[in-house]
């Protein structure tokens, strides 16, 4: 019980914290859950992390297998999958009440000048942006020319043909089951 | 202009959760913002390109994660309170069992997966989604000098020079905003 409130604790205020994204609080996190809870090793939360950023849906999940593994140092298994949900419930919900408030008043200020401003304004830094975090993870993912080749390929059969996304991932997919990459 | 038809038809909650529900499920691998704009934007006409990419900045400038917090304002926008619960309904439920099943694995076996090496080359192309996606919003919305500089300045300062995202944007959005004030002149 004890455990769970602290994983409790831990994420709601990890929520609150996350500004620029959940990778952001990754340290507080490492050192939270490794260093003081010791629910997991070092290397442990490193293989987690890359379970996690590759894992379909947000990132963020790595949070669910955090909650896992304080949870089996509970009990078994079922501990575990509990100790995950908690987690997770309590990294989402503070944030996402928070953007629903704000939501709800920026709707309100559909005909604003500022909501004009800011969608005009932030649309081409928003789009220098993602190109920055295409830089980023395709560094930090470690790449070898043989990805970076496939990430060549995808791109163009993405911008030159109505392919549907999903079967080239998907193909990539099995490309890197075979070990090509 | 095409916007006024803004009393959109509603979306039902089911559609909404579905939809979250296909962002994830594709984004095995990364590229969860590229297929969000796949979905929102290009499939379902539920957002303009200048909402997404600013509610995009938005989204990354609030405390969560940038597509939990894209959820929950997609949700709202379209059905309020429970607009938002179903999108993250539809976003986090399979990923959940997912990731617990992977925990489950990893924890009892003590090894990593081997899905992983299928997600390692689905990331090469969910990379190339992330690119993808620059370029085509690019070709939308870098129109003029101005956008192009704000473009280029934002990616050197947070891709290359590893600017935090607070300075980057601190110097940046108001800039922006200034930019972007309506004129009384303009038609």
């Amino acid at each position: 019980m004890k455990t769970y409130l602290q994983v409790m604790t831990l994420f709601s205020s990890l929520s609150l914290l996350s500004i620029g994204g959940g990778n952001t609080v990754i340290p507080e996190m490492h050192l939270r859950a490794v260093r003081a809870h010791h629910w997991l090793t070092n290397h442990q939360f490193g293989d987690i992390f890359s379970i996690s950023q590759a894992a379909p849906g947000p990132s963020i999940l790595i949070v669910a297998l955090v909650g896992y593994a304080a949870g089996l140092t509970v009990a078994g298994d079922l501990a575990g999958i509990l100790g995950g949900l908690i987690a997770a419930a309590a990294m989402v919900i503070p944030a996402a009440t928070l953007v629903y408030v704000l939501t709800l008043f920026w709707q309100k200020a559909q005909k604003s000048r500022l909501r004009h401003a800011v969608e005009k304004g932030l649309a081409p830094l928003t789009v220098g942006l993602i190109l920055a975090s295409w830089l980023v993870v395709s560094r930090a993912a470690d790449h070898d020319w043989r990805a970076y080749l496939l990430t060549a390929v995808c791109t163009v059969i993405f911008l030159r043909t109505k392919t549907n996304p999903l079967i080239v991932v998907a193909a990539a997919g099995l490309i890197g089951y075979i070990g090509f990459v | 202009m095409s916007e006024i038809e803004s009393p959109q038809k509603k979306v039902s909650l089911f559609e909404l959760a579905w939809a979250f529900n296909h962002i994830a499920i594709a984004s095995f691998g990364g590229g969860l913002s590229a297929w969000s704009r796949e979905i929102l934007v290009v499939d379902k006409h539920w957002m303009e390109e200048q909402e997404f990419l600013s509610a995009m900045t938005m989204c990354r400038i609030l405390p969560g994660a940038n597509q939990v917090n894209m959820a929950v304002f997609a949700g709202t926008k379209l059905r309020g309170i429970l607009g938002a619960a179903a999108a993250l309904f539809g976003l986090f439920l399979i990923p959940v069992v997912f990731i617990l099943a992977m925990g489950y694995i990893y924890f009892r076996f003590k090894e990593v997966p081997s899905v992983t090496h299928v997600l390692h080359g689905a990331s090469a192309a969910a990379v190339a989604l992330t690119l993808t996606m620059a370029i085509k919003t690019g070709r939308k919305c870098l129109t003029g000098v101005v956008p192009v500089m704000f473009f280029v300045a934002s990616f050197v300062l947070s891709g290359i020079l590893r600017w935090p995202l607070v300075e980057t944007l601190g110097i940046l959005a108001p800039l922006g905003v200034i930019w972007g004030w309506p004129r009384k002149s303009a038609a």
